[in-house]
């Protein structure tokens, strides 16, 4: 499934189109930035990002797809805990927002491999 | 015309299994579905194909359900060759929790009673808490033991319903889709029943239309009195895998997501879910393994279970007007591959499809006696 971003921001990225302040937040560790109240999806949307997730099952990448947190594609990492619906959180100062990269574990670490984990046979 | 050598009235997990083993033989079937307006208990199940604790107090019943459990590898393979789907069955044991030590006691004694009465044929094994640990280290300290029994083990019930729908369309079968069947009228070499504005004809019906069974089944000389009984369940994300065994209220599916249930409760057709059960049955997950507590919750729903008065299923042949079929249970998905194997051929009449033996313990007339004090089977 092809997760390019086909969104387009009208006011250029590092403008707010309201005059909100801007918030700072990371995704994978590149500094991005956001309009407060933006929800963390949107701010991930407008600033390029193509792959939120990737999928427990098949390892196949994922991005938003409802935005009213019912599809449950955007899941991300947000500062350390796994499985967060982006669509559903606003951007705050700081955020450490990462890939989920397939399951969660329940031991406070990385999400495992999909296919290691999932025990496909 | 709308005829055909078998109607199924019902395209639920019973349904489409007897279809589909009454197809394989060569039966031309046709599916009577009533639609998504319908109490669907198989859109809402658990998943368990389970043993442990069934039959006491119905002998057969234990026989009944050992008999397809064992015969589920069978089936799992015959739909995965019909339609590619692997209905994911897995039956590495499974586990009942007790969370004291009454429980462990009333636990025990109901397995040695169903054992006993088996003849021994019936292996099971009592854990202490410190004995299941062993075998499953994320439970809590709540736990004061468990039965296990290695017969028991779960699938995934959605696509166990998909796979069925589509072997039977591998085969044949003809689904009428948003059709409530309302009227059933014996005639000179079979039935003509009314769904709708349709009308179709068949030499024999089998009834499998969960809770519309009760309606159905005195047209044809049978006697189903089913009820609805509530079951909620919670599903959580998809995690790393942390529970190998299916247990009775906590399960993993092959896919990593957290099945947690379950509930029982007489509150006639109202599927709904209610907060305090919820609650209730997520606390007794967490209860059971403490790690449980940092789980996302994705869904919840409530279904209900179609619950004879004594739990056990009906399956018989109707002696007034012949050729007419019922059969009703809350464990289709357990059941399945007796329904596909050993019911769908007797009652398609195929060669060598005679009744199942003991078949008759399962007669809805034991219930004509007016005991319908309702319980649960397992």
């Amino acid at each position: 499934m092809p997760t390019n971003v086909r969104f387009r921001s009208l006011v250029p990225a590092d403008a707010s189109p309201r005059g909100e302040p801007m918030v700072n937040l990371f995704f994978d560790g590149r500094g991005l930035q956001a309009p407060a109240g933006c929800s963390v999806a949107a701010a991930l949307l407008a600033n390029g990002v193509s792959t939120f997730r990737t999928t427990p099952v098949s390892g196949a990448p994922r991005a938003p797809y409802c935005m009213m947190g019912a599809c449950f594609d955007c899941l991300v990492d947000i500062d350390g805990q796994p499985n967060r619906q982006s669509c559903l959180v606003a951007v705050a100062e700081g955020m450490q927002v990462k890939t989920q990269a397939g399951l969660r574990s329940f031991d406070g670490a990385d999400a495992v491999i999909a296919e290691e984990a999932a025990h496909v046979e | 015309m709308n005829t055909s050598d078998l109607i199924v009235v019902g395209g639920g997990l019973v349904g489409t299994a007897l279809a589909y083993g009454a197809a394989r033989n060569g039966t031309r079937v046709t599916v009577l579905d009533e639609g998504d307006d319908a109490f669907r208990a198989s859109r809402g199940n658990f998943g368990l194909v389970w043993v442990q604790g069934k039959g006491f107090g119905m002998t057969p019943y234990a026989r009944w359900t050992m008999r397809s459990a064992a015969q589920w590898p069978q089936l799992a393979e015959a739909l995965n060759t019909d339609t590619g789907i692997d209905v994911q069955l897995r039956q590495p044991g499974g586990f009942h929790f007790c969370f004291s030590d009454e429980e462990m006691q009333a636990r025990e004694a109901r397995m040695r009673s169903i054992s006993d009465a088996l003849d021994g044929n019936y292996s099971f094994e009592m854990l202490d808490h410190a004995s299941l640990k062993a075998r499953l280290p994320g439970i809590g300290p709540a736990v004061a033991g468990a039965s296990y029994t290695r017969m028991d083990g779960h699938a995934n019930p959605l696509k166990l319903l998909r796979a069925l729908h589509a072997a039977c369309r591998h085969h044949g079968v003809r689904f009428a889709q948003g059709s409530r069947a309302t009227r059933i009228t014996p005639q000179a070499g079979g039935f003509e029943i009314e769904a709708g504005t349709a009308t179709w004809h068949a030499p024999r019906v089998v009834l499998a239309a969960g809770l519309g069974n009760r309606e159905l089944a005195p047209q044809v000389g049978l006697f189903a009195p089913v009820q609805p009984n509530r079951g909620q369940v919670l599903v959580g994300e998809r995690v790393a895998r942390f529970l190998d065994h299916p247990t009775t209220y906590v399960r993993q599916t092959d896919e990593g997501t957290i099945q947690l249930g379950d509930s029982l409760e007489d509150v006639g057709l109202d599927d709904g879910t209610t907060a305090d059960v919820l609650s209730t049955i997520a606390r007794r997950g967490v209860r059971s393994f403490p790690v449980l507590e940092s789980l996302r919750l994705v869904r919840a729903w409530g279904a209900l279970r179609v619950m004879t008065p004594d739990g056990f299923p009906i399956y018989q042949a109707s002696t007034q007007c012949p050729g007419a079929f019922v059969v009703t249970c809350h464990s289709g998905v357990t059941l399945a591959a007796n329904h596909a194997f050993s019911i769908a051929p007797w009652i398609a009449g195929s060669a060598g499809g005679g009744a199942p033996a003991g078949i008759e313990s399962f007669s809805g007339d034991r219930f004509l006696n007016g005991n319908e004090t309702f319980q649960h089977a397992h």
